[in-house]
């Protein structure tokens, strides 16, 4: 079974409605006894880090979710819920976060640009934009080169190990995503991304490693 | 870098998509599972649906819809029209929605916008205003008014005022519609667009005018628009999403085109 963690993080039913179309059994659930007991974990989320925080202190999740990490169990982090693995966020005033990953949260810099464009870039990135993967992974094996997925954040990790799976260029270059051991994370959303979303979460729920 | 995103636009009414022109004579142009799930394999980037269902009875139906759009589509949709309440934004956004839109019931009560963001997050807000020309004057200095109930009401409102109190008060994103434009096909209110999209720090979605696929094009590089909305030029099988893609691709345009 995999647990989709509920943390008051924004609508979860679309993660569990692609796990569910894809043909997997998941449970939406914010019980660290079933995180335990799960075969993989999902940690979504949209919103703010500081209230992420609150309510996963407040729910007696942050164990949970580093035992599960620790444990080796197949992890997957979405948007907000890739940016609390990290040590500390900025957003908020400043938000001590799980401390699973070594590095901070930042935001995006004012007056950025790109390109030729003639404005300045709007923060939040919301939308499309393409990762660049930087080896292989089981997790988004046969994803196609320049695939798309779908964004929408104000903030962005910087890592401070060498585990970055992918980069995304919005203003700057950024880490989209890291992969370390059993955990992979994610700052778009593949659930919304269309078709090579599905396959990144398909080849997620049949990860075996 | 980010792609420019090409919406379609669905009206739906008591559960059936229609298209109206200046908001009469409706005509049933589908379902809107079939038309989502045919726009979402065309690669449309997102959807926007609105629900002009006048009774409360077609609320229910209008749910039933978005729950049957959220297991087709793995894309994000929108879901506007008549959402006045927390309640009401929660309800549609646990069917399955992404972003709530709010048009009307803002103007009146701006609030909704805080209270929005603050439970739901900004990304999920959406603030829908429709513009009118009505040129400069000290109480509209910006020469665009905003208008409600498709333009026939008037709100002594300035609409770059208004956008930009609706960003201070945690809207995450403009869609922002013509009504000079809206139903003409000739293309979208560039001015406008631009006034707006370059004074406001949140993404802007252009609605209104567009006809032809050099519109989009005016409206995504000159008005600096980071979206625009189509509706009638796709509904009625004049164009298709990929063509126009295709087109905005060739024209230098970021696009997502693998999808």
């Amino acid at each position: 079974m995999i647990a989709i963690v509920d943390y008051r993080a924004g609508n979860l039913a679309s993660v569990a409605v692609a796990v569910d179309k894809l043909g997997y059994e998941s449970k939406i659930t914010s019980d660290p006894t079933e995180i335990a007991r799960a075969e993989r974990i999902i940690f979504p989320g949209v919103g703010a880090a500081g209230s992420a925080m609150a309510n996963l202190h407040e729910l007696g999740l942050c164990d949970a979710l580093r035992d599960a990490v620790a444990a080796g169990k197949p992890f997957l982090g979405i948007c907000l819920g890739f940016q609390v693995l990290f040590q500390h966020s900025d957003e908020d005033g400043g938000v001590d976060c799980l401390g699973v990953l070594p590095g901070n949260v930042i935001r995006f810099a004012d007056e950025m640009r790109e390109g030729d464009a003639l404005g300045v870039l709007k923060v939040p990135q919301m939308g499309w934009n393409s990762a660049r993967f930087l080896r292989e992974h089981p997790v988004w094996a046969d994803v196609p080169e320049g695939a798309e997925f779908y964004f929408v954040h104000s903030f962005h990790p910087v890592p401070a190990a060498t585990d970055v799976a992918c980069v995304t260029s919005y203003g700057v270059e950024f880490a989209s995503g890291v992969a370390r051991d059993r955990l992979v994370a994610f700052q778009f959303h593949p659930e919304k991304s269309g078709r090579p979303g599905l396959k990144l979460l398909d080849n997620f729920c049949r990860w075996n490693p | 870098m980010l792609s420019k995103r090409i919406i379609p636009c669905l009206d739906v009414r008591d559960g059936r998509t229609t298209k109206g022109v200046k908001f009469q004579n409706n005509v049933d142009i589908g379902d809107p599972v079939d038309m989502a799930r045919y726009y979402y394999e065309e690669g449309a980037d997102e959807l926007v649906f609105y629900d002009i269902t006048a009774s409360s009875e077609g609320r229910g139906i209008m749910l039933e819809v978005v729950r049957r759009v959220a297991r087709e589509i793995f894309i994000p949709f929108s879901v506007g029209g008549g959402l006045n309440t927390l309640d009401d934004m929660r309800a549609v956004l646990l069917a399955g929605a992404e972003k709530v839109s709010v048009n009307s019931g803002a103007v009146k009560n701006p609030d909704i916008i805080r209270q929005g963001a603050e439970a739901f997050g900004n990304q999920c807000v959406v603030l829908g205003m429709d513009a009118l020309h009505v040129g400069v004057s000290a109480a509209i200095p910006s020469g665009y008014e905003v208008v409600i109930h498709g333009g026939r009401r008037q709100m002594g409102v300035d609409a770059l005022e208004w956008a930009q109190r609706a960003e201070s008060l945690g809207a995450g994103e403009i869609c922002l519609n013509s009504i000079d434009a809206d139903g003409t096909c000739s293309g979208y209110e560039l001015n406008l667009t631009r006034l707006i999209s370059t004074n406001v720090g949140i993404p802007v979605i252009a609605s209104g005018g567009a006809g032809k696929p050099e519109h989009l094009a005016d409206v995504l590089q000159d008005a600096q628009a980071d979206a625009a909305l189509i509706a009638s030029m796709v509904h009625f099988g004049g164009y298709k999403v990929k063509a126009l893609k295709e087109h905005l691709h060739a024209a230098g345009i970021k696009v997502r085109m693998t999808w």
